[in-house]
C-alpha cells in the first residue's frame, strides 16, 4: 500500500523534477521579459524614471517616420544582399564537400568550414577592420602592386562583406545537410540520358535541394537582420540598422525605452514571420515529394 | 554538343578552386590578425620584425585580466547550472507527453531564434522593472537562458537515437528510476552533455550584447572590454588577445564536435 503510494508519487514527482527547473528559468527570464517589452512598446516614448504615459500605438507609428523607415529598409536590404551572397558563395562549397570531396574527408572539411561560427563574431569583424581600414592590409597590398587605394571601411560594402563572412558557414552547413541526402542515382540517370551538366544542375540538383536552400536562406536572413556587431564595427555612422537603433534606445543617448521596445517587438515579429514562412513552405515541400 | 559537357575533371576543378577560395576567405582575416599580433610596430600596416611584446603587455593589463576573470566566472557558473537544467529538460521532453508540451518545446527553442539584441533588451527591462540591481549574477542568469537551449538541443539529438529499452531493462533488473537515470542513461548521454557544455561555454565567453545589457557593479566581460577598445581603432595588443581567444574557442568547439562524433561512432559500433 505504502509502496504503491510511493510509486504513484514518484511518477508525479519525476516529470516535475525534470521539466520544472528549466521551464521556470526560461519562463521567468525569457517569456516574461518578452511580454514586458510588449507592454513597454505600447507606452509611447516611455523613458526610465518617468511616470508611464497612457497606452497607445505611438511607438509603432513612430517607426513610419521617414528616418526610421530608412533604417528598417536598410536592415532588410543588408540582410537580403547578405543572404543572396551567402547562397551564391555557399552553394558550390556545400556541393563540393557533399558530392565531390573524398568520403573520409567530408566531416572534417565541413567542420573546418563551420568552426569559425563558434569563434567570436566581434573578433572576426575586428579582423576585417585591420584589413579594410585606409592604411590596412588591403590598401598596402593594392599600393604594392601599383593600384590606387580604396575606402571600403565604414561603408555599406563593408557591412555586407562582414555579414556574409559571419554567416556563410550557416548556409554551407544547412545546404550540406540537404545535398548530402541528394539521390545521386538521379544525377547519374539524368547525365546518362544526355542532359548537359547545367541542365542536370537546374532540373535535378536545385529542385531536390530546395528545402535546404529555403532553410539556409531564412536562417541567414534572420541572423543578419538582427545582427548588431557587424554594422556597428564595420558600418560607421552611415549604416544605422535596427539592432543598432535598439541598442541606442537603451544604452546610447536616446534612452527611449518605449520606442526601443517597439523596435524589438518588430524585430521579433519579423523573425517569427520568417520562421512561420519556412515551416509552411517546408511542409508543402514535404507533401509534394 | 560535346563542348557543353566538360570532362568531370574540369568540373571538379572549378568547384574545388571556389571551395578553396572560400576556405581562404574564412581563415585569411584571422591569419592576418595573427600575423600582425607578432609585429614589432604598433601600426598594423608595415612589418618591423617579430616580437612577442603585445602578448606580454596583455599579462600586465589589469583591465584585461579582470575582464577575463569576470568572463570565466560567468561562463563556468552558467554552464554548470545549464548542464543540469538542460539535461533534465531534454530527458523530460523525451520521456513525457503532457498538455502544452509543444508550447514548452517552443519556449526551449526561443533563445536560439530571437535575436540577441531583443533578448538583451527584454532581460534589462525585466531586471529594471523588478528593481533587481545589475551584477555578475544577473549576467549569469541571462546566460543560463541560451546555454540551457544549446545543451538541451545537443542532448535531445542524442536521446532520440538512444535505445528505448535501456531504461526498461534497468528497471526490470531492479533499479529505481533515479538509479536508472544516473547509472544507465546519464553515461550514454555524457558525450552529448560534455559537447553541449563546451559549446555553450564558448558562446558565453563570446557573448557581447546580453552581457552589456545585464552587467553592473563594475562587472566587465572580455568581449565588453574589447568592444569598448576597438571602437576607437586598431590596437596591437587586442590583435594578440583576439588570436588567443579565437584559437581557444576554435579548439574547444573542435573538441566538442570530436567528442560528439566519437560518441556516435561508438554507439554505431555496438
Amino acid at each position: 500500500m505504502l509502496d504503491a503510494l510511493k510509486y504513484r508519487l514518484g511518477k508525479l514527482v519525476e516529470p516535475l523534477v525534470l521539466l520544472l527547473p528549466a521551464g521556470v528559468w526560461l519562463l521567468l527570464l525569457l517569456v516574461v521579459p518578452t511580454l514586458m517589452i510588449l507592454e513597454l512598446s505600447l507606452l509611447p516614448d516611455f523613458r526610465l524614471g518617468q511616470a508611464p504615459p497612457d497606452y497607445g500605438l505611438g511607438n509603432y507609428l513612430k517607426i513610419f517616420e521617414p528616418i526610421y523607415l530608412l533604417v528598417i529598409f536598410r536592415s532588410v536590404f543588408f540582410a537580403v544582399i547578405c543572404t543572396l551572397l551567402c547562397l551564391l558563395l555557399g552553394f558550390p562549397v556545400a556541393y563540393w564537400i557533399a558530392l565531390m570531396a573524398p568520403d573520409r574527408w567530408r566531416n572534417l572539411l565541413l567542420l573546418g568550414f563551420v568552426l569559425p561560427l563558434w569563434t567570436s563574431s566581434l573578433l572576426r569583424s575586428y579582423a576585417w577592420i585591420t584589413i579594410l581600414r585606409p592604411t590596412g592590409v588591403l590598401n598596402s597590398t593594392l599600393g604594392a602592386i601599383g593600384l590606387p587605394p580604396i575606402e571600403i571601411l565604414n561603408t555599406q560594402v563593408s557591412v555586407v562583406l562582414g555579414l556574409a563572412y559571419n554567416f556563410l558557414p550557416y548556409m554551407v552547413l544547412i545546404l550540406y545537410a540537404s545535398l548530402e541526402k541528394l539521390d545521386r542515382r538521379l544525377l547519374e540517370a539524368a547525365a546518362d540520358l544526355g542532359a548537359p551538366p547545367p541542365q542536370v544542375f537546374m532540373k535535378v540538383t536545385v529542385p531536390q535541394s530546395l528545402p535546404g536552400i529555403a532553410a539556409g536562406s531564412l536562417l541567414v536572413f534572420i541572423t543578419s537582420l538582427g545582427d548588431f556587431v557587424v554594422p556597428e564595427l564595420l558600418g560607421g555612422a552611415s549604416s544605422m540598422t535596427m539592432a543598432r537603433l535598439i541598442y541606442n534606445q537603451f544604452l546610447g543617448a536616446s534612452r527611449n525605452w518605449g520606442f526601443g521596445s517597439g523596435l524589438s517587438m518588430l524585430l521579433i515579429l519579423a523573425v517569427s514571420a520568417a520562421i512561420a514562412l519556412l515551416l509552411k513552405y517546408g511542409d508543402r515541400k514535404a507533401e509534394t515529394f | 554538343m560535346s563542348q557543353t559537357s566538360p570532362s568531370p575533371k574540369i568540373r571538379l576543378q572549378w568547384q574545388f578552386i571556389l571551395t578553396l577560395a572560400m576556405f581562404a576567405f574564412m581563415y585569411v582575416p584571422v591569419l592576418v590578425l595573427a600575423f600582425f599580433s607578432f609585429n614589432e610596430s604598433p601600426f598594423s600596416s608595415d612589418w618591423q620584425g617579430f616580437s612577442l611584446k603585445w602578448y606580454e603587455s596583455l599579462r600586465n593589463d589589469g583591465r584585461i585580466l579582470s575582464a577575463l576573470q569576470d568572463s570565466l566566472s560567468v561562463a563556468f557558473i552558467s554552464v554548470i547550472i545549464s548542464a543540469v537544467l538542460g539535461t533534465l529538460m531534454a530527458v523530460g521532453l523525451a520521456r513525457y507527453n503532457f498538455p502544452g508540451k509543444s508550447l514548452y518545446q517552443g519556449m526551449s527553442y526561443l533563445p536560439l531564434i530571437i535575436p540577441d539584441i531583443a533578448i538583451a533588451v527584454a532581460t534589462l527591462v525585466f531586471l529594471a522593472s523588478l528593481a533587481i540591481p545589475l551584477s555578475l549574477w544577473t549576467v549569469v542568469a541571462a546566460h543560463v537562458v541560451f546555454c540551457i537551449a544549446y545543451i538541451a538541443v545537443v542532448v535531445s539529438t542524442r536521446l532520440t537515437g538512444l535505445n528505448p529499452f535501456l531504461q526498461e531493462a534497468a528497471l526490470d533488473l531492479g533499479a529505481t528510476p533515479t538509479q536508472a537515470l544516473i547509472k544507465v542513461i546519464l553515461p550514454e548521454l555524457m558525450p552529448a552533455i560534455i559537447s553541449g557544455c563546451l559549446l555553450s561555454f564558448v558562446l558565453s565567453m563570446d557573448d557581447l550584447l546580453i552581457s552589456s545589457f545585464t552587467a553592473g557593479g563594475g562587472v566587465t566581460t572580455l568581449p565588453m572590454e574589447i568592444f569598448s577598445r576597438v571602437r576607437t581603432g586598431v590596437k596591437p595588443d587586442i590583435n594578440a588577445l583576439s588570436v588567443i581567444l579565437i584559437l581557444g574557442s576554435g579548439i574547444l568547439a573542435f573538441a566538442a564536435e570530436f567528442i560528439r562524433y566519437q560518441g556516435d561512432q561508438r554507439r554505431m559500433n555496438q
